[in-house]
């Protein structure tokens, strides 16, 4: 797949920003309203697969390797898992919420029923979106990058 | 409280969650060097089987392990997930971990030239983290998840060689079986989930009432988890995938079909054990009689094949029907307490040592077949023909391997297969006979095999060829020596290991009593 | 009556994909028989759940003089839902993959064209 026209190449530059900023919202404010690490993990995606579409596989293979996109995709992994494991080592038992009442980070346990959102809840849930997000992002784009640049080698033969 | 009564507490959970982590240092870790990543992965085996076998002991003793995520206690009503770990679960994870654990020192040699290993060994450590999690849960969703998990990666890892064709062609077979069945899987929780509202197994357990959706659930879950395990009339992805995947894979593989065996046992014995009293036999009897067909259409299609690995996937059909002859003959006599006792625990005995004994022998019969094609890059039994001369060690292991599988006595299939003709026979003369025929027709086989493979003229192409590297040799003997021990020591074997998970199966009631203890019921 | 009809469309859903399963003999239209199925056990989760004029189950921010719970829909069958999505993508990702190699190696989709095995 090459690139398409000048005119899609633009309007991919301009709106891919604000497809990046709604899904790391998303990402963010996983435990506040709907979504998490995988819906805004997804969207970001998607915007990556735009750029693919745009300016084609080989320009974007150029610009990324295959490589640190798999080694990111560990790292969101063992975030992930690494977090379980602290529940065990702070906590009592594995994925037990650690941060929840501390006061180092997303601490403040809110008031009962319906209050204002406030992001500095939650535990460790807002870092878990993180990680899976990290690894949504890069997992999701990867298969599309991949899958877009083995067909287009096809096409050339 | 010390290091090992840590251990052992959150063992169920580390199970799972080393080799998950495994699975994602391993990208990182074969940056350094390939012989580091593989030392890795098998210290990470290591390590998981030691806590298996750490938490077997305990379980063993008559402890079941219950294992809740993310709190201390349990909340009633339950909505924690859980891990319930009783004996058949610890009967089945230590299954797992020898296979992984011989997988991985084979693979060390085996698969050495091919590139893309370190996927290779995170898909082995994701694979071992499914297995691990189907026979440990005790949540129907979670079971579902680990399922699918389970599958994926046996599906990529069955299309490791995509350069052939076939390969991947069985891989895509296997995928859309396995996507299907896991979705049946999933419709029948939901159902059970509309109902009682709950997904826990022991909860569920503990409340059904075999209503008209309860049958149909039953139905799906027997019929798709029966589809994961080569069952006869949908057996047909299993020979293409065995025989396509490296003997590696195949190994594991067969671990991985016994888990979903598994999956059938616990829906049949401690989902819907309350109910048994109200399905007198026809769920006991339909198990019996596809282990029948399941072995006859096993035995028979081997005798015709002429691929070597292909071959040895139809008599892996043909035992998984003699494990579901020995379980559905003790389910067709579970309502019936004095017949249970004269002979259903006999053939449960029979039928769960023979999971252990079919893992072991076909496992040995694969790597056999592996390290032939490893020599002399050959999978035709028509072009094979006195190995035997220059793959001594080789011809040793399969010699076991033929004895084992055919339930000669010095092996450990003669124990298990003795204890299913015994009990059947007195269930209905019928079924010991096919049983006995399809022994004997493996025997015959196995023989036609040897003598293709390893006796007869020596083939001038295959002069040069050499015995397989160390680490294989070394492989294939852990599992030819745990099959002769098994068949020197039988009692000690069943008395150890295997009636604790047969009592934990007939049990059903002390599984949902950890979890729920005011339930009465049962026995 | 009309509460009925979701149920019957689960139904639909589930026989229309074991039908493309089954009949059509391009593999990329199995793959969407695969997706229509998983669609359809997705509603079923998703209606189990359903509770009329209910509000989403998201507890810091409801609705004054909402009734607790009675006044939100279920949230577990849509977490099983989103799990089943999540692996969902994964199966058809990797089923995509594996069709892309059977395409280099046979050139065709065609299932009576591929090489079977007896």
């Amino acid at each position: 797949m090459n690139g398409m026209s000048r005119i899609v190449k633009t309007i991919t530059s301009i709106v891919f920003p604000f497809i990046m900023i709604f899904g790391l919202y998303i990402i963010a404010h996983g435990h506040l309203t709907p979504g998490g690490g995988f819906q805004g993990g997804a969207v970001v995606a998607s915007g990556c697969a735009m750029i693919l579409v745009a300016y084609g596989s080989v320009w974007t293979m150029g610009k990324i390797k295959e490589k640190n996109l798999s080694i990111l995709e560990s790292i969101g992994a063992i975030c992930f898992i690494i977090l379980a494991i602290l529940g065990l080592g702070f906590g009592t038992v594995f994925f037990k919420n650690f941060l929840v009442g501390s006061n180092i980070i997303f601490g403040i346990v809110p008031s009962f029923g319906s209050t204002i959102s406030n992001i500095n809840t939650a535990g460790v849930i807002p870092l878990m979106n993180f990680a899976v997000g990290l690894k949504v992002i890069v997992g999701l784009f990867g298969i599309v990058l991949i899958m877009a640049y083995a067909s287009r080698r096809r096409d050339n033969k | 409280m010390n290091f090992v009564d840590f251990l052992l507490q959150h063992s169920p959970a580390l199970i799972v969650a080393i080799p998950l982590l495994g699975a994602f240092l391993t990208p990182l870790v074969s940056r350094i060097n390939n012989k580091v990543r593989n030392i890795f992965v098998i210290i990470i085996l290591l390590i998981t089987t030691s806590i298996v076998l750490l938490l077997a002991l305990d379980v063993f003793a008559g402890n079941i392990h219950t294992y809740i995520f993310g709190a201390k206690d349990l909340t009633l009503p339950v909505v924690r997930i859980l891990f319930e770990v009783d004996a058949m679960s610890a009967f089945m994870a230590i299954i797992g971990s020898i296979l992984l654990l011989v997988s991985v020192i084979y693979s060390w040699s085996f698969i050495e030239e091919n590139s893309g290993l370190d996927k290779y060994y995170t898909l082995v450590l994701l694979l071992a983290a499914g297995m691990f999690g189907m026979m440990l849960t005790g949540d129907m969703f979670n079971f579902f998840v680990f399922l699918e998990i389970t599958s994926i990666a046996s599906c990529a890892l069955i299309a490791f060689w995509t350069n052939k064709g076939k390969a991947v062609e069985a891989a895509f077979k296997y995928i859309v079986i396995s996507s299907l069945a896991a979705l049946f899987v999933l419709f029948a929780i939901a159902l059970l989930y509309g109902q009682y509202n709950a997904l826990n197994i022991a909860v569920l357990g503990s409340v059904i009432q075999f209503s008209y959706l309860d049958k149909i659930a039953l139905v799906l879950l027997v019929a798709a988890l029966a589809m994961k395990a080569g069952i006869v009339p949908m057996h047909m992805w299993l020979p293409d995938a065995y025989g396509r995947a490296p003997a590696s894979v195949t190994i594991i593989l067969v671990g991985a079909t016994q888990a979903s065996l598994y999956g059938v046992f616990r829906v049949c014995f401690t989902l819907y054990g309350n109910t048994i009293n109200l399905s007198p036999t026809s769920i006991g009897w339909i198990i019996v009689l596809l282990g029948v067909i399941t072995m006859l259409i096993g035995v028979s299609m081997a005798l015709i094949q002429s691929d070597f690995k292909r071959l040895i996937a139809f008599s892996a059909v043909a035992e998984i029907g003699f494990i579901f002859l020995g379980i559905g003959t003790g389910l067709t006599l579970f309502a019936n307490n004095q017949m249970f006792g004269l002979i259903g625990s006999t053939a449960m005995s029979g039928g769960i040592f023979h999971i252990i004994n079919d893992s072991l022998d076909v496992g040995l019969l694969f790597l056999v077949a592996g390290a032939v094609y490893y020599a002399t890059k050959e999978t035709s039994l028509d072009k094979m023909g006195g190995l035997a001369r220059n793959m001594k060690y080789t011809t040793i292991f399969f010699i076991i391997g033929l004895l084992a599988i055919s339930g000669i006595p010095p092996m450990n299939g003669f124990a298990s297969k003795l204890l299913i003709y015994e009990s059947t026979f007195q269930l209905n003369p019928i079924l010991a006979i096919v049983a006995i025929l399809s022994s004997i027709m493996l025997l015959a086989v196995f023989v036609k095999v040897f003598h293709s493979v390893f006796l007869g003229p020596a083939q001038p192409k295959f002069k040069d060829v050499k015995e397989v590297p160390k680490t294989m040799l070394f492989a294939m003997g852990i599992i030819a020596s745990i099959i002769i021990i098994f068949g020197l020591f039988p009692d000690l074997v069943i008395n150890n290991i295997v009636e604790p998970a047969v009592n934990a199966l007939i049990n059903y009631s002390e599984y949902i009593r950890q979890v729920i203890p005011t339930f009465t019921g049962g026995f | 009556m009309i509460f009925n009809f979701p149920f019957i469309a689960v139904i639909a859903l589930i026989l229309i994909g074991l039908y493309a399963i089954i009949f059509r003999k391009n593999l990329i239209k199995m793959v969407i028989g695969i997706t229509i199925i998983q669609s359809g056990v997705n509603l079923f989760l998703i209606t189990l759940g359903y509770r009329e004029g209910a509000v989403a189950p998201i507890f810091t921010s409801l609705p004054s003089g909402t009734e607790i719970p009675q006044g939100m829909v279920f949230p577990i069958p849509q977490a099983l839902t989103l799990t089943s999505i999540v692996i969902g993508v994964a199966v058809l990702a990797l089923m995509l993959s594996l069709i892309i190699h059977i395409y280099r190696h046979y050139g065709t989709l065609d299932v009576r064209k591929i090489g079977g095995e007896k």
